[in-house]
């Protein structure tokens, strides 16, 4: 296993709050790694709503998830995060005074002395389907991913959804699988025209079968799929005879791990936090922005701001411990302005 | 139909269970939106209405569906994350509240994706 990476603080999540967290850190002379699942910067912002306008950041009469994501590397740009995307914490362990050891599902191990979760609603992983007993197919029969195309190849495959993802697995698929079946509610798709006509293209060739419909249920054994029973649009049923499926139906938020390192939960779905530092019950793990819960909490991106200003302040003497804190204003103190790179 | 300038055209919400439950929309409004003031069930709205999770599915009463009309495509590419989506499926995130749905009926799913 790989030397851990030692660094001050990491965050937990790249959306707003988790950016504008690198920057309150960053003016008070703390280093931060952040890590994310999404295979890109900004969170929500980025991933739910990149083109719709938000109204109500300060200062901002408008800006879209992507302006206000691109907005906030601008500004933390001075202080060189180190970004890990597609990566998931998976533990987090207590070894010091505060001292966490955490490790990711990369199988990456960091050590820092403060933890930031700006995790929003969880996060994103793959949608299940709702079709009844699916859970006992996944990982043997059932994949939300293809990590290797070699595992699939020469299996009867059928692919679900239509979008980018179950297109490309389409394409990619096809001349690796022995029989390959694309199974969509309707004959529009939401994936690139480029990648549908490439698949009209092999179905017009004999060389995979699309199918208008849904997957409703699942037959086989041990874990083994023997087949997929679809409801076509029609209302008819009928069977296609497979070793696996790969279902695209996009991504959903869920806690994941973050309920198993200890913190006081609200609901189980929220990390209860001081409104001092909003710290939780675990000293040296911080929450902030839709994951954090105290009373009157707001899930807005400008509450997010202020909690991580707040934040910074307690976690500079987890990491300075003994240190003086002298509070300076970034339009009036030199030091920060150097920080900034502009003085 | 004669309209009160501040009418709130009732919409019924029933769930998969059977249950209806009536409450009062505010034209302008959304369905979804209507729906999470009330604390009516079933209805997740993840996003927050910005068609982009579909999960503020509601199947409209058949009756219904002509006065409502038919998704947007772009919402019709976001019901493809759905469950259980037929051909009277919409976000009700994307329905407005106007006073032509007086007496709405919506059936929400088994479960929200």
């Amino acid at each position: 296993m790989s030397e851990p990476i030692k660094t001050d603080v990491l965050i937990i999540g790249a959306g707003p709050c988790g950016l504008f967290a690198v920057f309150e850190l960053g003016l008070l002379d703390m280093k931060a790694h952040v890590i994310d699942i999404l295979d890109k910067i900004g969170g929500q912002c980025a991933e739910l709503y990149p083109e719709k306008p938000i109204y109500d950041i300060p200062g901002l009469p408008y800006v879209t998830g992507q302006g206000l994501t691109d907005a906030l590397l601008a500004q933390i740009k001075p202080f060189g995060a180190t970004f890990h995307l597609q990566e998931m914490v998976q533990t987090v362990e207590k070894i010091g005074d505060p001292l966490f050891r955490v490790t990711t599902d990369r199988g990456r191990r960091f050590e820092v002395k403060v933890i930031v979760i700006a995790a929003g609603g969880g996060s994103f992983q793959p949608k299940r389907p709702p079709i009844p007993g699916i859970e006992a197919y996944e990982g043997s029969s059932v994949f939300y991913s293809v990590r290797q195309i070699e595992a699939l190849r020469d299996q009867r495959v059928v692919i679900a959804g239509g979008g980018d993802s179950a297109l490309d697995w389409t394409l990619n698929l096809a001349p690796v699988a022995r029989h390959l079946t694309l199974v969509h509610r309707r004959s529009e798709f939401r994936a690139a025209p480029d990648s549908v006509n490439k698949m009209m293209k092999l179905v017009g060739e004999g060389r995979i079968d699309f199918v208008l419909g849904q997957v409703s249920a699942l037959a086989g054994e041990g874990g083994r799929l023997a087949k997929a029973i679809v409801k076509g649009s029609d209302g008819s049923n009928f069977e296609i005879a497979c070793d696996a499926l790969l279902p695209f139906f996009g991504l959903t938020m869920k806690l994941g791990p973050v309920a198993d390192w200890g913190m006081a939960m609200k609901d189980g779905e929220y990390i209860v936090v001081d409104t001092a530092a909003f710290e939780s019950s675990v000293p040296g793990i911080f929450a902030l922005g839709d994951i954090s819960w105290y009373p009157g909490k707001l899930k807005l991106i400008l509450s997010g701001f202020h909690e991580g200003a707040l934040m910074a302040q307690k976690a500079y003497h987890y990491v300075y411990p003994g240190k003086r804190l002298v509070f300076q204003y970034t339009t009036s103190s030199t030091s920060l302005q150097k920080k900034l790179g502009v003085a | 139909m004669l309209v009160r300038p501040n009418h709130m055209p009732k919409i019924t919400y029933i769930d998969h269970a059977g249950t209806a439950r009536t409450v009062e929309g505010e034209i302008g409004s959304t369905v979804m939106e209507t729906a999470i003031k009330h604390g009516i069930p079933g209805i997740e709205a993840e996003c927050g209405g910005a068609c982009a999770c579909a999960t503020c599915h509601v199947h409209v009463d058949g009756a219904w569906r002509a006065v409502v009309g038919e998704p947007s495509p772009m919402e019709e590419d976001m019901l493809d994350f759905g469950y259980d989506v037929q051909a009277d499926s919409r976000l009700s995130c994307q329905i407005k509240v106007t006073a032509e749905l007086e007496g709405l009926v919506v059936r929400t799913p088994e479960r929200q994706a």
